[in-house]
């Protein structure tokens, strides 16, 4: 079985994500009501894992890197991909140059 | 389009008589081709509805992974068979990625036999097969009864299953990191760092460009997270439940 760390910091990785993803009070929501019953039934949060209860932490710890990851590589859409046509300041700031300044002219 | 105005105000699954299906305000979702869109795993239903819940203004379909992944499996765009599937998956195992190793840099030759050795032994021991690896720019010589053999134990997999597994092998490049993770050996974190080894590498050298190099990381991350994750869901679970119930 992969090396997953604790059940418990998990749990709150997924809670953080819900919070994240909701609009809406995330308390609400099918996902974390279902999230919040499995771990609570198989008492998945506890120290020594059975193997099935191993193999539904496998589970929760994909499903929060799938909500992760989703919410990292939006962002970074939005910064670097989703803003249109950029200035040519802009563009040279990306790579770490700044246009030159000629006097009388562009610049 | 890639984006859509979000054009509903509730998300809810409901029991159908096929499966699990999802409701937007009063509409039921379907699939590219309009068929009604269901699947047979609650959970699945549940992680679907949390996609579409979590849009915001636009509908970002490219993040939706999960959906996307329902609408192959029930859409069936390629026609293939679940014969072909397997074989097209199998047939990974020719150019899978921690199998083809360089020579030069010696660092980067020395990365990929500390990192990518441990997992090609781990396969060769868990389903019993000689697998090995190559310099050459032909690739390993897999031999016949080590494709026969991943192609019986990918047949005791359902259609659904082998559409994520077929998805998570070709965005991983490889059929052994995908075995990994279908088998829980490896997190996905783990699975996309050994894919991605000499990415990792030039990076470490040569810097990261975050644009490029973190976009693509998380990108490939979501995709394995939520392939696997569907392979799971779709698969046989009913002897785990059996066991828990008898905790």
């Amino acid at each position: 079985m992969a090396a997953l760390g604790s059940p418990l910091q998990t749990f709150r990785g997924l809670l953080r994500e819900l919070r994240h993803a909701s609009g809406r009070p995330y308390r609400d929501t099918p996902a974390y009501q279902h999230i919040v019953a499995t771990f609570r039934a198989h008492r998945v949060t506890s120290q020594k894992l059975c193997r099935a209860q191993q193999e539904l932490h496998f589970q929760a710890a994909t499903y929060l890197c799938l909500l992760r990851s989703v919410r990292e590589h939006t962002a970074l859409h939005r910064e670097y991909h989703g803003k249109g046509e950029r200035s040519p300041e802009e563009v040279a700031g990306l790579v770490g140059f700044r246009l030159p300044q000629q006097p009388g002219g562009k610049g | 389009p890639s984006e859509r105005k979000r054009f509903y105000q509730n998300v809810s699954i409901s029991q159908g008589e096929g499966g699990f299906e999802i409701n937007l305000d009063h509409r039921k979702l379907k699939t590219p081709q309009a068929k009604l869109f269901t699947v047979p795993s609650e959970a699945l239903a549940i992680a679907v509805a949390t996609e579409w819940d979590s849009q915001k203004d636009t509908i970002k379909f490219y993040t939706m992974h999960l959906t996307t992944l329902c609408n192959t499996a029930l859409d069936n765009p390629t026609q293939r068979n679940k014969m072909q599937l397997i074989r097209a998956a199998v047939k990974f195992l020719e150019t899978d990625t921690v199998c083809y190793r360089v020579e030069e840099p010696a660092a980067l030759a020395e990365l990929q036999k500390n990192e990518w050795d441990p997992v090609v032994a781990w396969a060769e021991k868990r389903y019993n097969v000689a697998i090995g690896s190559s310099t050459s720019i032909l690739g390993p010589n897999i031999p016949a009864s080590t494709k026969e053999t991943f192609i019986s134990h990918l047949a005791s997999y359902n259609m659904w299953a082998l559409q994520g597994i077929e998805y998570v092998i070709t965005q991983l490049k490889s059929l052994i990191l995908s075995m990994g993770l279908i088998d829980r050996h490896i997190t996905v974190e783990k699975a996309v760092l050994l894919s991605r080894l000499e990415e990792e590498y030039q990076i470490q050298r040569w810097g990261n460009v975050e644009w490029a190099h973190d976009y693509d990381l998380c990108e490939l991350r979501a995709r394995a997270a939520a392939g696997t994750l569907f392979v799971h869901l779709c698969s046989e679970s009913s002897t785990v439940k059996h066991k828990l119930l008898q905790d």
